[in-house]
Order: C-alpha cells, then structure tokens, then sequence
C-alpha cells in the first residue's frame, strides 16, 4: 500500500517534470544510455544492468554517488560527471516511465528455491514484491553477471550498503554460509 | 483505424508480401505519409531507421543496404583471436522489417538527387523522401600505397569491414608457421575506429601467445601517437613482454619511419621510411574517406561530409543528414557508439522539422572498449555537448576520458565483460 501511494506521487512528479528548462529533453539524455544499457534501459548484455523501471531516487542516488566517487565503478564515474544533478533526476524519470523487458536467465532450480527462502527472510521487506521495481534496487529478473559484480562490490566495501542492508545480508549469510549469496542471486535471475 | 499503423494494416489486408503488392501505390493509401529513406545499413543508418519508426509509426522509412547482413566491425577483431565466430558478429535486418516496420531494400544507392529529393539505387529503382539519411562508412584511399589496390586486397587483407575478408586474415594467422611474423599497416588520421589497430596487435598477439609463441608482430604506423595508447603499450607489457628483448607486438611510428608508402605482394613485403620489412602475413589498414555514395552525392568537402552538428544535416544539400563515419563530427571519434549516438541527434532533428518546430538542444554520448588479453579490456567515454558557437562537439569539462592506468586485475577483467555487454545492446539498439 505504502508503494501504491509512493508510486502515485512518482507517476505525478514524473509527468510535471517534463516542462523544462533549456537543454536536451529526458528522453535526449536517456537515449544516450542505450549503447550499454539496451533501448529504453532494458539491457540484453548480462553485465550491463537493466535500469527501466527503476525507482528514480535509486537512479539518481545511484548516478550522484558515481559522481561524487561514493560508488567505485569502472565506467560510470567518466559518464555520470557529463551530467548535471538536475538531468540526472530526469533521466531517472524517464527510466522509471519503462517497462523493463527482461530475458530468461539459466539457473539452479536448488539453489532459486534456497534463494527464495532467504529472500523472504531477509529481503523481502525492502526489495518487495521478489524484488520488483520499487524504492529499493530492482532485483527480479536483473542480469546474474551484474547483481554478482553488485554484491561483490558490497561485500569488499567497494560500494555503502544502503539502510539495512549490510546487516541483513551478513545474517542470510550466517543462516546459509557461502552459498546465501549466489542462491539470492539465481532466485532473482529466476524471476523475469 | 486510428489505432493501427500502415504496418498492422498492410498485415490485415493480407500478409505484407501480398500486401506490397496490392498496395503499391503509396500515394493513394498514404497521401501525406512522410518519407525518409536512410543509405547504409551500419551502426549510424540502422539506428536512424529504428528510432524513426519507434518516435513516429506513422513515417514510411526505407533503408537501402547492399549486404544482405551486417556484420559488426566491433568485436571483429576476437575472430582473429578464435575467441569468437564471424558467425556471431553476423546479423540480419529481419528485425527492422519485421519488428519495425522498416522497408528493407537489398541494393546499391547509386545517387541521390537533392532537388528532385530521391535516391536511385542500381536496379534503377527510385525512392523519393522527405528526409533522407546518409550513413555510408568509409572508404578507402587506395592511391595512398602503391601495389596495394582492391584486389590485392583479397589476398592481402585490410579487414577494415568485417566479413569474408575477416576470415581470410583469420586463416592466414592459422596457416602461419610458430615464428611467423605480422605485419599491420596502421592508417593516417582520421579513421573509422582509432584504437582498432592496437587492439587488433593484441587480438593477434593473444592467439600467438597460446599457439605460436615465438611469432612477432609489428605495428608501422605513420602517426607519432595513437588511441589509448599508455593503456595499450602498458598492457603489452603485462601480457606481451612490450620493449623487451623477448616483445612479441612491437611498434614503430612515425618518428622511427613507420610510415608506409608501398607494398610488393608477390613478396608480402612493405616500404617503410624505416626500410623494407617483409611479414609471413600482412594486413593493411589503407588511409581513409568518406563512403562512395557521399562522394557520388556531393556531400564532400574533401575526404568527409560536413555538417550542421546540431541537427547533422549537411551543409552542401538540405535535406540530407550525413551520420557516423562519414560525417565530420569533430571532436566526435569515427566509432559505433558514436555514430548511434548521432543518429538519435538526427531523428530528433527530422521529427522536429516535420513537426514544423526547431531541432532540440542535442546531447551525444562515446563509448569504446578495447580488449587486449582475455581479461584484460580498457576503455574510453565522453559525454558532448554542443559548443556555444554550434561548430564543434565538445566534451563536457571534467567528464568521459580513460580506463585508469595501473588499474587492478578486477578492474580489467570487468571491462571485458562491459565490453561484451557494450557489443550485445549496441546491436540490440541499432537493429533488434
């Protein structure tokens, strides 16, 4: 219910901000993107993340952390300093107004169903609905590849875990041992 | 009716084949339908074509392409490697048809008339537009080396287009004796694909390494420097031993007389301004122009096509929008990514004007990676803009630029994955 109602405001917020000022239009930017990310940000190359449909406060936390040297990244960094803060909000507009299209992944039916469990335990609250797009990262159906690089970022203090996170992880991890992390990983791939 | 676009209802009446048919006169069904007729089935004119009849259904948009497939230049150079098939950089333009409602005309542009506003192409056919959209790539300046022409070719390879000419250069690497030496001719600037060359040395190195170790590779190159070139020699060294006594790749530019002026190939041996060096195979990357349709159409000052780097219609005929390649975007580098890029600039600008309104502010976007061993890839990225007196495509201050040099392993090795991602979108966006 509260994401109902967040959503609402977003689609709101989302529809008045294409009156803009001078510059190139949202979707000028966002097109941009689509070289590494996929037309309208649905990536069909696994490292490239998807970013259609995503939250656009993750967007734009996500791009201004790139910036201001809080993410480590390979790429990113160069790009996300080609880019004022306010375009980034609109850029994550835009994206948040795709329907991501994603693809079928190959995963373990043993280890989704580990996932599964460990998602509900310890994910669930934040990363609804199995992880749809939502005010946390989209998880269901993300390229494996990228979410593998994503939470090997985390685990080496390459990346700040937002709110909760860090500790959630460590107790799935405890509950599980090596095999939390990956199991998460294929019951997100499983889920296009 | 409202809700079906000429697609949808060419498939209704029938089947589009039948449909072509029977409905082949556009002029009745579709009085005011807008036409734009794109020439060049690459990275620049296959984006064109998409993003045409994704913004605007209602547009009649026609791509005339000489090869029945694409086949991707980037990448192409993991097929002298072996890490990948021609096969697998090969694609057709079903998905523009099928997906896009894109005509797809399998035949030469022969000319283009900018008064009449038509393009001719070989089987005489005449397609009339109301934008047109040149996206021709490159050709060669084959006058610049003696004893290399067309032909030659064929058995000396550039192997600047990807295709039969791909494989060629991948069998001689095969059929070379370990201790065998290459040759790669590097082009003057500008050219398609400024690091090609280099990471082209290091594709080859990376299957010499693994099967004929004591092979040599030797760069002339008549530039004194060259794209990414501290990560490439810097790379070389961790992998290659690069100036060393024991260096497989090494490189001669224009300062030690790495220019080439001509080639003996019954002998395989190149001139140099450093001397005559023979190599068990041979590849040249000859200078380069825009391609021949451009120079047919008169869209040339020179070697390339100027243009209006706003909208990247051309300065010498209304009407007609020179990207990718071809075009003179400076400071723009001749890439796919660039040239994708450009072509979303110059729909915008053709939406805009049909819609009666000015083009947009436009905005572009560079990425490039090279990979120069297994887990090993490097890049470069620019965001542009463009400058305030509408001549020059600027990257913004403080944004884009290199891979870090002294990068750790995981740093690397995730650029190669980036890389193969990079490969699948593009192509995914141009034309799937």
């Amino acid at each position: 219910m509260k994401k109902t109602v967040r959503h609402l405001l977003l689609a709101l917020l989302a529809t008045s901000s294409a009156a803009q000022a001078a510059g190139p239009t949202a979707q000028a930017l966002a097109f941009t993107c689509a070289g590494c990310h996929g037309t309208d940000g649905s990536s069909v190359g696994p490292s490239s993340p998807t970013i259609a449909g995503m939250d656009p406060d993750v967007f734009t936390d996500a791009m201004l952390d790139y910036k201001n040297e809080k993410r480590s990244s390979t790429i990113m960094k160069r790009i996300a300093l080609g880019y004022t803060d306010e375009q980034i909000r609109e850029m994550g507009f835009f994206f948040y107004r795709q329907q991501p299209r994603t693809k079928p992944q190959k995963t373990d039916p043993e280890l989704v169903a580990l996932g599964k469990s460990l998602h509900d335990s310890y994910c669930e609250k934040c990363h609804e609905e199995g992880g749809r797009p939502g005010d946390a990262g989209t998880l269901a159906g993300q390229w494996m590849p990228y979410l593998e690089h994503a939470m090997s970022d985390y685990l080496n203090d390459q990346r700040r875990w937002p709110r909760k996170m860090e500790r959630k992880v460590k107790e799935a991890v405890k509950a599980e041992g090596e095999r939390a992390v990956p199991a998460l990983i294929q019951y997100y791939g499983s889920q296009n | 009716m409202n809700r079906i676009n000429r697609r949808d209802f060419l498939r209704l009446a029938g089947g589009s084949t039948l449909a072509a048919g029977v409905f082949g006169f556009p002029g009745l069904l579709l009085a005011n339908t807008r036409k734009v007729v794109v020439v060049g089935g690459g990275v620049g004119g296959c984006t064109a074509a998409k993003y045409l009849r994704k913004l605007d259904p209602t547009l009649d948009v026609t791509l005339v392409e000489a090869k029945s497939h694409y086949t991707s230049c980037f990448m192409s150079n993991e097929v002298l490697s072996g890490d990948r098939s021609i096969e697998s950089i090969t694609f057709s333009y079903a998905d523009l048809r099928d997906k896009y409602g894109v005509n797809v005309i399998i035949d030469s542009a022969v000319g283009i008339d900018p008064v009449a506003r038509e393009v001719r192409t070989a089987d005489g056919t005449r397609l009339a537009y109301d934008a047109c959209v040149v996206s021709p790539g490159v050709d060669f300046k084959w006058e610049a080396i003696d004893g290399y022409d067309a032909q030659v070719a064929e058995t000396i390879p550039h192997a600047w287009f990807a295709g039969p000419q791909t494989v060629t250069l991948r069998n001689q690497l095969l059929a070379m004796p370990d201790g065998g030496k290459v040759v790669i001719v590097a082009p003057p600037n500008p050219f398609k694909c400024p690091p090609g060359p280099y990471e082209r040395a290091s594709q080859i190195a990376m299957y010499c390494k693994h099967h004929k170790p004591k092979s040599k590779i030797l760069i002339l190159d008549p530039k004194a420097k060259f794209s990414k070139a501290g990560l490439f020699k810097q790379g070389w060294a961790q992998h290659y031993g690069f100036e060393t006594d024991n260096a497989m790749i090494e490189w001669v530019g224009k300062e030690q007389g790495g220019t080439v002026s001509a080639l003996d190939p019954s002998s395989g041996t190149v001139k140099a301004e450093a001397g005559d060096f023979h190599g068990d195979v041979v590849n040249i990357i000859p200078p380069q122009k825009a391609g021949k349709i451009a120079h047919i159409a008169d869209l040339v000052d020179g070697d390339w096509c100027p243009v209006d780097k706003r909208t990247f219609e051309s300065e010498r005929h209304p009407g007609i929008y020179v990207l990718g390649d071809a075009s003179s975007a400076a400071k723009m580098p001749k890439s796919a990514y660039a040239a994708n890029s450009q072509a979303k600039v110059a729909v915008a600008a053709i939406l805009a004007r049909f819609a009666g309104q000015e083009p947009g502010e436009p905005t572009y976007v560079n990425t490039c990676y090279s990979i120069i061993a297994e887990e090993h890839g490097i890049s470069v990225a620019a965001v542009y803009r463009l400058s305030e007196d509408g001549k020059v495509i600027t990257s913004i201050e403080g944004s884009g630029g290199l891979s870090p040099m002294d990068a750790s392993a995981e740093h690397r090795k995730r650029e190669v994955t980036y890389a193969h991602s990079w490969f699948q979108n593009v192509i995914d966006d141009m034309m799937q």
